[in-house]
């Protein structure tokens, strides 16, 4: 039977998620934005790279992610050199939830950015702004609640991950398992209590976190810049 | 400081290919809808790539495709003002106005945004949303906005089309206002040929992708080169027509000799008058007056101070209800002669007569 008392899976779940959450938000942006301006051929192949880990199973996306990250993948060679290795080891577990989260911001914040009357953007560059204002000071705050929402499905497969993690990140009690490890491997100990007991602190955090963004995107929202 | 503009872009359907200079005043650029006027202005401005061109402003080369070089939008210091005037909608006033002037100390910011503003006569609305202005308003704070930046050149986009007749006649005097004291080319897209005249002194006719005409306006409007031309700037009456004499032309559709004023160098293709200047001759007239038709009235159309007759020539009109003229006359003159037994003697007067070159022998020349 589980300790009852070792929380760890909640700081570790916590901590992957927001982390990748903040990795994909800042990545995903990033290749929505520089993805809107450019078309081509070239450009459906980077699409398919960004949307692979959302159509296949977790379990692929770990398998990949071993043979990067593996004593002799391209990564894990490189991290050896430092002698870093990330396999079965804490950011493991924030590397494959923000691979598997990526697609759904990229997505998410295309289809914000997309919304966007590109006038503005063109207005603010006529006006002499570079593209980085642009995008901060223009596209950002316009598409700010679609970007939002795609925090919100990230972060929630972030939370959710538990293929691939289990195939780069294994579980190890107190330095790897996160919430979804713990609850599987408690039922498979047939610790039901343990068991119950994670999903409803899954449960929780999922609805404080989805009160607490609905509060802040009340307050966010396109109210602020004065109704007639 | 003059605009050079060289442009050749493929667009869906034609492309486009111009070649002029503006220089430091307002130039008219008219043309129907899908002409390529938008496209036009925005390669110049940078929002567009040209296949190949070459874009200079004063001393600045802004674009040469031959040697590689393009200016990206943000460094061309051309202001544009967009069709529906693209404010912020997350930003005030104040801060679309001071989009530009970030770079500049506070003081500084604050004196040149309220000297903008004022000159709009926008001063009350700096603390305002644009989703709180009117469309005059939102048009003037753009305005102020473009100009805010200090570009040495300015590009307005059918500028008044989105407004109601009377705000656009307000906006054009705050237009024209704006023009006399900037210093820089001004382009200016439109397609009423009015607004055009009124606001351009030089006047640049595009038709699918070309220039039809380029020139002053007052030329422009009283001899148009071609056809399309005559009709962009409002001419209803156009007949093919034939040489006769060194003086005289037949206008085949009209059905009758002219004589004109005009010295004809050329085939001749069109003839055109525009309707307001058809005149109605004394019906106890002889005959023998020069350029005197017998016309009928088809049907009528009234405007607030003006009519439109559609005037059968030769012959009382048919059930068809076709029609060989547009006259336009004041009101005050139509009931001097409405009542009159018709047919009535209808005048092309020579000075008024303008000959259109064949469309073929356009090209070449």
């Amino acid at each position: 039977m589980a300790q009852p008392t070792d929380w760890s899976p909640i700081w570790i779940s916590m901590e992957a998620s927001v982390t990748a959450t903040i990795i994909t938000l800042v990545f995903g942006l990033a290749a929505a934005f520089w993805r809107e301006r450019h078309n081509g051929v070239t450009m459906a192949l980077f699409d398919g790279a960004c949307l692979l880990p959302l159509v296949l199973p977790p379990t692929v996306v770990g398998f990949f992610l071993l043979l990067l990250f593996g004593r002799n993948g391209p990564l894990g060679r490189l991290l050896g050199r430092i002698g870093a290795s990330v396999v079965f080891s804490r950011p493991a577990t924030v590397i494959t939830a923000a691979v598997v989260a990526f697609p759904l911001m990229y997505l998410t914040s295309r289809a914000a950015l997309e919304q966007v009357d590109s006038r503005f953007l063109e207005a603010a560059r006529t006006l002499g702004a570079s593209e980085w204002r642009v995008f901060r000071e223009i596209a950002l705050p316009l598409a700010w609640p679609g970007v939002l929402a795609g925090t919100i499905l990230s972060f929630a497969r972030a939370l959710g991950e538990f293929g691939a993690t289990l195939m780069l990140a294994g579980d190890i009690p107190g330095k790897t398992a996160t919430i979804p490890i713990a609850i599987y491997f408690a039922v498979e100990a047939d610790d039901m209590r343990s068991a119950v007991a994670w999903c409803a602190v899954d449960v929780v955090i999922s609805l404080a976190l989805l009160g607490g963004l609905y509060y802040w995107t009340q307050a966010q929202g396109p109210a602020r810049w004065a109704r007639r | 400081m003059p605009l050079e503009v060289h442009i050749e872009k493929t667009l869906a359907e034609f492309a486009l290919d111009v070649a002029f200079q503006a220089e430091d005043e307002p130039l008219g650029i008219l043309g129907p809808s899908g002409a390529g006027k938008t496209m036009l202005l925005r390669c110049i401005a940078g929002l567009e790539h040209p296949n190949r061109g070459r874009i200079a402003l004063g001393g600045r080369i802004l674009l040469d495709t031959g040697r590689g070089i393009r200016v990206p939008a943000r460094k061309r210091r051309i202001g544009m003002l967009f069709q529906h005037y693209g404010l912020f909608p997350h930003r005030s006033v104040r801060d679309n106005v001071g989009f530009s002037l970030r770079q500049l100390p506070a003081a500084q910011r604050d004196r040149r945004l309220r000297l903008m503003l004022e000159q709009m006569h926008a001063a009350e609305l700096e603390p305002r949303y644009p989703r709180q202005l009117s469309g005059g308003e939102q048009q003037r704070v753009a305005l102020a906005r473009a100009l805010a930046s200090d570009p040495e050149a300015l590009l307005l986009d059918e500028p008044l089309s989105a407004l109601d007749a009377h705000l656009r006649s307000q906006m054009e005097a705050q237009l024209q206002e704006t023009f006399s004291s900037y210093r820089g080319p001004v382009l200016l897209v439109t397609h009423n040929f009015e607004e055009a005249y009124r606001l351009g002194a030089q006047l640049l006719v595009l038709s699918r992708g070309r220039i039809a005409a380029f020139g002053p306006r007052e030329e422009t409007f009283r001899r148009p080169p071609s056809v399309e031309v005559a009709r962009l700037t409002g001419c209803k009456n156009i007949s093919q027509a034939r040489m006769v004499a060194e003086n005289t032309i037949e206008a085949v559709q009209w059905g009758c000799r002219l004589r004109i004023a005009q010295r004809l160098a050329g085939p001749v293709g069109h003839v055109g008058i525009r309707a307001h200047h058809l005149d109605f001759a004394d019906p106890a007239g002889g005959t023998e007056e020069q350029n005197v038709f017998a016309c009928w009235l088809v049907r009528s159309s009234e405007t607030p101070f003006r009519i439109s007759l559609y005037l059968r020539l030769h012959r009382p009109p048919e059930q068809s209800g076709a029609y060989e003229l547009q006259a336009e006359v004041f009101k005050e003159k139509w009931e001097r002669f409405r009542h009159l037994p018709q047919p009535w003697r209808v005048k092309l007067s020579p000075e008024f007569l303008f000959v259109m070159p064949e469309s073929g022998s356009m090209e070449s020349a």
